[in-house]
């Protein structure tokens, strides 16, 4: 009963809060902590150099919201729930945070945004690809910015069945990450026209697909679809390149594909995959604008999960602006009310269920005559509208979406 | 075309050729943790670390000083070779004669501590390292694509495997380092450098890992944490094969890689788990393992 | 003075000596539990009870490892069982009071404890830590392929539900008394068990199993028994830590887990009682503490140096030092 009760509290409190009435700035600080993986797997998406970005944000608004100051606390989520959620109580209990940010395994963004919903703060999760997040686990205190497993399957899917990509064979990670980009792929591929002719499950992590390859070209199937993350992915890439996959007529198709990953590839051999993301640093003036300035603070260009961060922070330092608030739900609904049109996001806006929707780009990755340098490696080919990538309200299992 | 149990014929045999492929990867790997845990009575759980190692000093040569694969095989061995040795001198010496259970922690905390600065200097997606040019391309086999580069590697593998096993077996440099080991009171009496010889040892079966990681780093993603996995299946195959045992740790790691590669024809989301299965039925059966020495 | 007279006081100082003793330790246990009562007042109570439940997965196992010599590398699978099926009843039964679901999850890590020590106990050293290593891997692959535990998303959401139906646990202070209370008994069970007879048996089979074995003891059933019963707190240890955090994860079934009680055991001080709690404590401090500072990006090779300095100078554990300082200097 708890939750209906934060339910109508929050609904009752945007209500007077939409009135005019107090409206103040918890704290006299507006106070930031991000939460993300230093350590561990995930680091290179968010971690250390994310807090960069979110550095460059607040840099960037101008250090203060209303005469009030910004700061920043940080800790490592190590990946694991307890540590998060730990944490995170600590940071909203006694220490006045007001916004949490970052957060990349799905078990650290679930576990958070309970406790955030609990005490009424609010959290950007912006690294996490679990598509639940806004689904089953959706809560009014958090936003789910950058991407996740819909819009990747979606817009790679369509984009190679498309080009004649009519029968598929996956290679899933086996755990949940890994089926729900699998049944996303399905729905999308069987949607236009094509055929999943056989998916094999590989344990998470794998580190040798040459059995996996080679059951995929005994398939005879007209695209591989890579259905996992990370090391798994590029295993997968290196080890298809060797066994010759894409010159004996197979396209690949890698369905969360990071600049990271990429990079760690090399054009030579991740020439010509097709991927979707939701940013790339190379797209136009005020993406390389930032980039280089991204760059000058950490030696790395940015991942569309860094530009996320920067982009989502000086959203929310906005809606604090303008409702001259910093309570969770206050902050929230303005958000939800403004369109997001910046260096990061087209197009963008954020949905009930708290899902931030945006224009996502297929990309493909150049080839070494075309990569000028080691970070030039994609050519975006088209861009997905918002409307067409992400999950329909419709079909959502959210509690806050009527359906 | 013929079928066995639902897979085409071509289909089963190239899995079997890939599961004796990796079968001698994963031999390579366990032979140093045979010969250190054989030989030393250390349980190295660096191992995987030192593997890992390999790779990376492998592309980080490359990448700083130009330095070619072929150079690499043999330097990257040598590099970690000598860093274990210093590990043995200063770190395991202290500890010898005492309970197996301290290497194990010890090595443990050693391989958290490389692994994790490498982390930090390196982050976790990966160097880039290209195949090298010899090696591109393959042949069709009929049954399956076989890329030379894996050709080479079981080859690779398996010469390093027997070269190995006979030097220990067969050669006087073998017996004095088995007799060294069991009785270094009466072999330093002999006037044999004892601890010299230990230290070389660790050296040698670190340098055995690194070797694997040389090989590893055209096709496997270098990362600070490519080891981390590896380690225990490795560890189990050594244990499977008997945990002082050689050829043991050889012909288990050519087993363990066949059945993988037959899991993953059949039931793919199990192979990874297939292994302990394995070790738990062939230790309720055969308690030191396969060809195992100790009660 | 004759002999007797003189045995006589040498005997009335040395039943004053003990009496002083045991007068020492009933203050210093007097003390610690007045700490550990006011100390949700100073300190996080959801902080102080991970400690808590993390000094119990120590204690159970130190049972196993300090006290009978057995290297468990696989007491993850224990801690996770209870977890996930204490988090699955109280998530899907409103109606169950939380002590039924914790003790449910005891008894599900108990079985799985009986299963792993039926399978492994006649191994010896490395085989048997090797043993228990694959076991508890099959036991996380089974978690990662189980819907019921959300696989890596993990298990959230669980009530802290009412203590006997009555006393509300959703309140932090009521949560920490009843993990206070719960970890104190199994200390006491603990301690009873060291010091029984069954405990010197156990310590004998550490010392010299074949000694043990020629004395006429059935070994194998008292080692099956320490196992058991280490699984079964090491589930309960993980049943109450789902009900503090609300949440159980994959985490909790890593082998990774399992080192990290290793660590615990062995920084505090194995074959000790006090040991592992301290070591647990300090354990979970230095995680803590170490990932919102500056040394944020080196928690992992800090611990790594942690578990080498220990092994190499500090073998005994910070208690089993202060135990032999304590010998040499005063006692």
């Amino acid at each position: 009963m708890t939750m209906m009760k934060k339910l109508l509290t929050s609904a009752v409190a945007s209500t007077l809060m939409a009135s005019g009435a107090q409206a103040a700035i918890s704290n006299d600080t507006v106070k930031i902590g991000y939460l993300a993986d230093m350590s561990g797997t995930y680091r290179d998406l968010a971690g250390p150099n994310g807090q960069s970005a979110l550095e460059m944000a607040i840099a960037d608004f101008g250090g203060s919201v209303k005469g009030k100051k910004i700061e920043i606390v940080s800790a490592d989520d190590r990946n694991s729930p307890d540590t998060s959620s730990s944490t995170v109580r600590r940071w909203v209990e006694n220490e006045n945070v007001d916004m949490v940010a970052g957060m990349v395994a799905s078990s650290v963004s679930i576990a958070v945004s309970k406790i955030l919903e609990e005490n009424d703060k609010l959290g950007i999760i912006s690294g996490s690809a679990a598509s639940s997040i806004t689904n089953e686990h959706c809560t009014p205190n958090h936003i789910h910015y950058v991407y996740d497993t819909y819009p990747l399957a979606n817009g790679t899917a369509s984009a190679v069945v498309k080009e004649g990509g009519k029968t598929w064979y996956l290679l899933t990670a086996d755990y949940a990450f890994g089926h729900s980009l699998e049944s996303d792929v399905r729905r999308v591929v069987e949607a236009n026209g094509g055929e999943v002719v056989g998916a094999i499950r590989h344990p998470f992590p794998t580190q040798d697909f040459s059995s996996f390859v080679l059951q995929a070209q005994a398939s005879g199937a007209d695209v591989v679809g890579l259905a996992n993350a990370g090391a798994d992915t590029t295993n997968a890439i290196t080890t298809a390149s060797e066994f010759g996959v894409t010159q004996s007529g197979q396209t690949l198709a890698a369905l969360l594909l990071f600049l990271t990953d990429v990079h760690a590839l090399g054009a030579q051999t991740a020439q010509g995959i097709q991927l979707t993301t939701g940013w790339y640093w190379d797209m136009n003036e005020e993406t390389r604008e930032w980039s280089d300035r991204f760059m000058d603070k950490t030696g790395v260009r940015p991942t569309m999960v860094h530009a996320g961060i920067y982009s989502s922070t000086i959203q929310y330092l906005k809606a604090v602006e303008a409702t001259g608030s910093d309570d969770a739900q206050t902050v929230r609904k303005q958000m939800m009310d403004t369109p997001i049109n910046d260096m990061f996001a087209k197009n963008g806006k954020i949905r009930i269920d708290g899902r931030m929707v945006h224009d996502m780009y297929l990309a493909e990755v150049k080839t070494p005559a075309e990569s000028k340098n080691e970070w030039d490696l994609y050519k975006i080919l088209r861009t997905i509208p918002a409307e067409e990538s992400y999950r329909p309200l419709s079909e959502s299992k959210c509690k806050l979406v009527k359906n | 075309m013929s079928m066995i149990f639902g897979v085409p014929l071509a289909v089963l045999s190239g899995q079997l050729l890939i599961g004796i492929i990796n079968g001698a990867f994963y031999a390579l790997l366990s032979l140093g943790l045979a010969v250190i845990f054989g030989l030393l009575k250390i349980i190295n759980f660096a191992h995987g670390a030192m593997y890992m190692l390999g790779a990376m000093v492998t592309v980080l040569m490359f990448n700083a000083l130009g330095v070619n694969y072929w150079v690499a095989l043999f330097m990257a061995p040598l590099l970690v070779g000598a860093f274990g040795v210093v590990i043995e001198y200063f770190l395991l010496r202290r500890i010898a004669g005492q309970d197996h259970i301290y290497s194990l922690l010890l090595t443990f905390g050693v391989a958290l501590i490389i692994q994790g600065v490498l982390i930090n200097w390196f982050g976790v997606s990966g160097l880039r390292y290209t195949m090298p040019d010899m090696f591109k391309g393959g042949i069709n086999l009929g049954f399956m694509f076989m890329p030379y580069y894996r050709a080479w590697v079981i080859v690779a593998a398996l010469l390093v495997c027997f070269g190995t096993w006979f030097v220990i077996e067969k050669t006087k440099l073998g017996a004095y380092l088995r007799a060294g080991t069991e009785d270094s009171q009466l072999m330093q009496g002999f006037g044999i450098n004892v601890p010299l010889l230990i230290s070389l040892t660790y050296g040698f079966g670190v340098a055995l890992a690194a070797f694997a990681g040389v090989l590893a780093a055209p096709i496997y993603s270098v990362t600070p944490v490519m080891g981390s996995t590896t380690l225990i299946v490795v560890f189990a195959v050594v244990v499977i094969g008997g945990m002082g045992s050689i050829g043991g740790a050889i012909i288990t790691g050519i087993l363990m890689g066949v059945i993988e590669g037959l899991t993953k024809t059949f039931y793919p989301p199990a192979s990874s788990a297939v292994i302990f299965l394995v070790m738990v039925l062939v230790l309720m059966f055969r308690p030191s393992g396969l060809f195992g020495k100790e009660a | 003075m004759d002999q007797s007279a003189k045995i006589a006081d040498i005997h009335k100082s040395i039943v004053k000596e003990q009496a002083a003793q045991e007068r020492k330790r009933l203050m210093l246990n007097a003390g610690l539990l007045l700490l550990l009562l006011a100390a949700p007042f100073a300190i996080y109570p959801v902080f102080l009870m991970k400690i808590l439940c993390f000094a119990l997965f120590a204690v159970a196992f130190n049972l196993l490892f300090g006290f009978t010599g057995l290297l468990s590398f696989g007491h993850a699978a224990f801690l996770a069982a209870g977890g996930y099926t204490t988090g699955y009843l109280l998530s899907n039964y409103s109606g169950l009071s939380t002590e039924l679901g914790i003790i449910a999850g005891t008894l599900a890590a108990t079985f799985l404890g009986l299963g792993f020590a039926l399978l492994s106990i006649r191994r010896q050293g490395i085989y048997f830590a090797m043993v228990t290593l694959a076991l508890a891997q099959l036991v996380f692959f089974f978690f990662v392929q189980s819907e019921f535990t959300g696989g890596e998303d993990g298990m959230h959401g669980i009530p802290r539900g009412h203590l006997l139906g009555v006393i509300d646990l959703e309140n932090n202070l009521s949560m920490y008394y009843f993990v206070l209370a719960v970890f104190i008994g199994c200390y006491l069970l603990v301690q009873r068990i060291v010091s029984s007879p069954y405990g010197q048996v156990l310590k004998a089979i550490k010392q010299n199993e074949p000694r043990a074995v020629s004395l006429g003891y059935n070994v194998d059933r008292y080692k099956v028994l320490a196992f058991v019963i280490s699984a079964a707190l090491a589930g309960l240890a993980g049943s109450m830590k789902s009900v503090v955090f609300q949440l159980a994860s994959l985490n909790d079934a890593h082998w990774h887990m399992s080192g990290e009680v290793i660590l615990m055991t062995l920084v505090g001080g194995m074959g000790t009682l006090l040991g592992p709690v301290i070591g647990a404590t300090f354990v979970v401090n230095i995680e803590y503490h170490l990932s919102q500072g500056p040394l944020r990006d080196w928690v992992d090779p800090i611990l790594g140096g942690v578990f080498v300095i220990t092994v190499l100078a500090f073998r005994s554990g910070i208690v089993g030092e202060i135990q032999k300082f304590i010998r040499k200097n005063i006692g």
